[in-house]
């Protein structure tokens, strides 16, 4: 308790951090993944090839190595200067909308071909049928594998503590050099993660319910 | 056909990413420390029939006939393994060679083995090295958990800028600046506690050399730590940085000892003594970090 208490100026702060990253990337990748799911699925087949591309090459490469690139590769470009944080928030929303896209795409297949092809019928447009009858019900049978790329975003952002960004992924070496326990801070780190997650839990399991899909 | 198109995918999507892991990897400063001008290093005599009654420490290197000792690999000028040859090197391995000559071991019955900062406590608890020489600042929170002979060098805060950086004359003069350290070291959390600079400004890495990197593509303005450190990065690239020179804190570096072996810490503060009286230690400086150009203060020995 006494390490908690004793640096709660830490554990706070760093914490938020932690929540403000995973809520920006969430959004942006839950955007992104979604636009990316619309390529793969899309009657264009250089859009298909993209989509195909990007899903192949981001979710093969190590988490690390995309943040690596975004803070000590791209800069070297010279393009737009970007600070750590939006650096951080870039390399988490750049790999996880691959695993959404995924996510997203699998749903789609959930939706029968019958639903697009009356749509169709109707005279909608692809964007329509994407937009109004198929994503809309594809969504909802996903729940539980979006929530659970999002546990993942939201503890892969601990990585955002070794380049430049004090969230909680960074406690361990504070405590450190103030000479208490590591072993207690992590625990106390792990509880955090926990509560966070118990929160998605949450979210996730209402969710279900609300949009359970009747078939 | 189509498992042909899927091997083919597989082939060009193989080529993309290892040209991204190319990409994401920094390449290893070039570190060439064989400079012609290197002053040379003294040699140390190994003391024969050394006996320390009483130093369990000492019994278990006397019967194992090596003696093992935790370092820092990645700190130029202070403790530095040669990615090529293996070789440590550095002010701090000097200083733990000269100990060991002192306590009689051979320079080749000398294990050294890298200890990162965080691990230090457990690895002279544990045992796993025999004695601990890798920039190692004597607190008083630490001598609960070991004991230190020392200081072997008397350091202090310091700021390393580009070479041709004439706005930064001090601590006082950071506001405004970018300024970088390891994440969550004693020194950023001494700029952040002082208020050195804005809160927006402080930029953390894992390792120092990352820090240096930004500092020469002028992403920062100023590299934090003790000067110690400072120097070895500035005696790496001379025509690039330099260290200001104007220390703002006390940090003796000590040799990190086990707890309870004051037979052991009383002998290494001896030799240490006897190496500052008789000009080993300064030539120890001199052929190590004094080559960044800057000149130290022989520290005092502390005995308690």
């Amino acid at each position: 308790m006494d390490v908690l208490l004793d640096n709660l100026d830490l554990f706070g702060p760093f914490f938020l951090r932690t929540i403000e990253l995973f809520l920006i990337s969430a959004v942006g990748s839950l955007v992104f993944g979604t636009i990316l799911a619309m390529l793969r699925v899309s009657p264009v087949p250089v859009f298909r090839a993209i989509g195909t591309a990007y899903v192949t090459i981001v979710r093969n490469t190590p988490l690390t190595l995309v943040f690596a690139f975004f803070v000590f590769a791209y800069p070297l470009l010279d393009i737009v200067r970007i600070d750590y944080f939006t650096a951080a928030v870039v390399s988490l929303t750049v790999y996880t909308s691959a695993f959404i896209c995924e996510v997203v795409r699998s749903g789609i297949n959930t939706v029968p071909v019958g639903q697009a092809e009356a749509a169709r019928a109707l005279g909608l447009t692809f964007g329509q049928i994407l937009g109004q009858v198929v994503l809309p019900q594809s969504l909802r049978s996903v729940v539980p594998p979006l929530i659970s790329t999002l546990i993942a975003l939201l503890k892969n952002s601990t990585i955002a503590g070794g380049f430049s960004v004090a969230e909680a992924g960074a406690i361990r070496q504070y405590i450190s050099e103030r000479g208490d326990s590591q072993l207690v801070a992590l625990l106390w780190v792990a509880l955090g993660f926990i509560i966070l997650v118990a929160v998605l839990s949450f979210v996730q399991r209402s969710l279900e319910k609300r949009w359970s899909v009747a078939r | 056909m189509r498992i042909r198109t899927l091997a083919a995918g597989l082939l060009a999507g193989g080529l993309l990413l290892t040209a991204c892991g190319k990409e994401g990897t920094p390449a290893a400063p070039g570190g060439d420390t064989s400079g012609a001008n290197t002053a040379a290093l003294p040699t140390y005599t190994v003391a024969q029939n050394v006996d320390l009654a009483g130093s369990p420490v000492f019994a278990k290197i006397k019967s194992a006939g090596t003696v093992t000792v935790g370092v820092k690999d990645d700190q130029p000028g202070l403790g530095q393994k040669d990615p090529t040859t293996g070789q440590f090197q550095g002010f701090d391995i000097e200083i733990a060679r000269m100990v060991a000559a002192g306590l009689g071991i051979a320079p080749d019955k000398i294990k050294f083995t890298t200890v990162d900062s965080a691990a230090r406590e457990q690895a002279i608890a544990n045992g796993q090295v025999d004695y601990y020489v890798g920039t190692y600042t004597i607190t008083d929170k630490r001598k609960n958990l070991v004991s230190f002979a020392g200081p072997y060098f008397q350091a202090g805060q310091d700021l390393l800028v580009r070479a041709d950086d004439t706005s930064i004359t001090g601590p006082e003069t950071l506001k405004g600046k970018k300024v970088c350290s390891a994440t969550g070291s004693t020194p950023i959390q001494r700029v952040r506690d002082q208020g050195l600079t804005e809160p927006g400004n402080i930029v953390e890495f894992q390792k120092y050399s990352q820090c240096v990197d930004k500092l020469l593509t002028k992403e920062v303005d100023a590299v934090t730590t003790d000067d110690a450190i400072l120097k070895g990065y500035a005696a790496q690239d001379k025509a690039n940085l330099k260290v200001v020179g104007k220390p703002f804190s006390q940090e003796p570096y000590g040799i990190g000892l086990n707890k309870d072996d004051k037979v052991l810490r009383t002998k290494i503060d001896d030799l240490l003594q006897a190496s500052l009286d008789d000009g080993t230690w300064q030539k120890i400086y001199d052929a190590t970090l004094g080559q960044s150009g800057a000149t130290a203060t022989k520290p005092t020995i502390q005995r308690y």
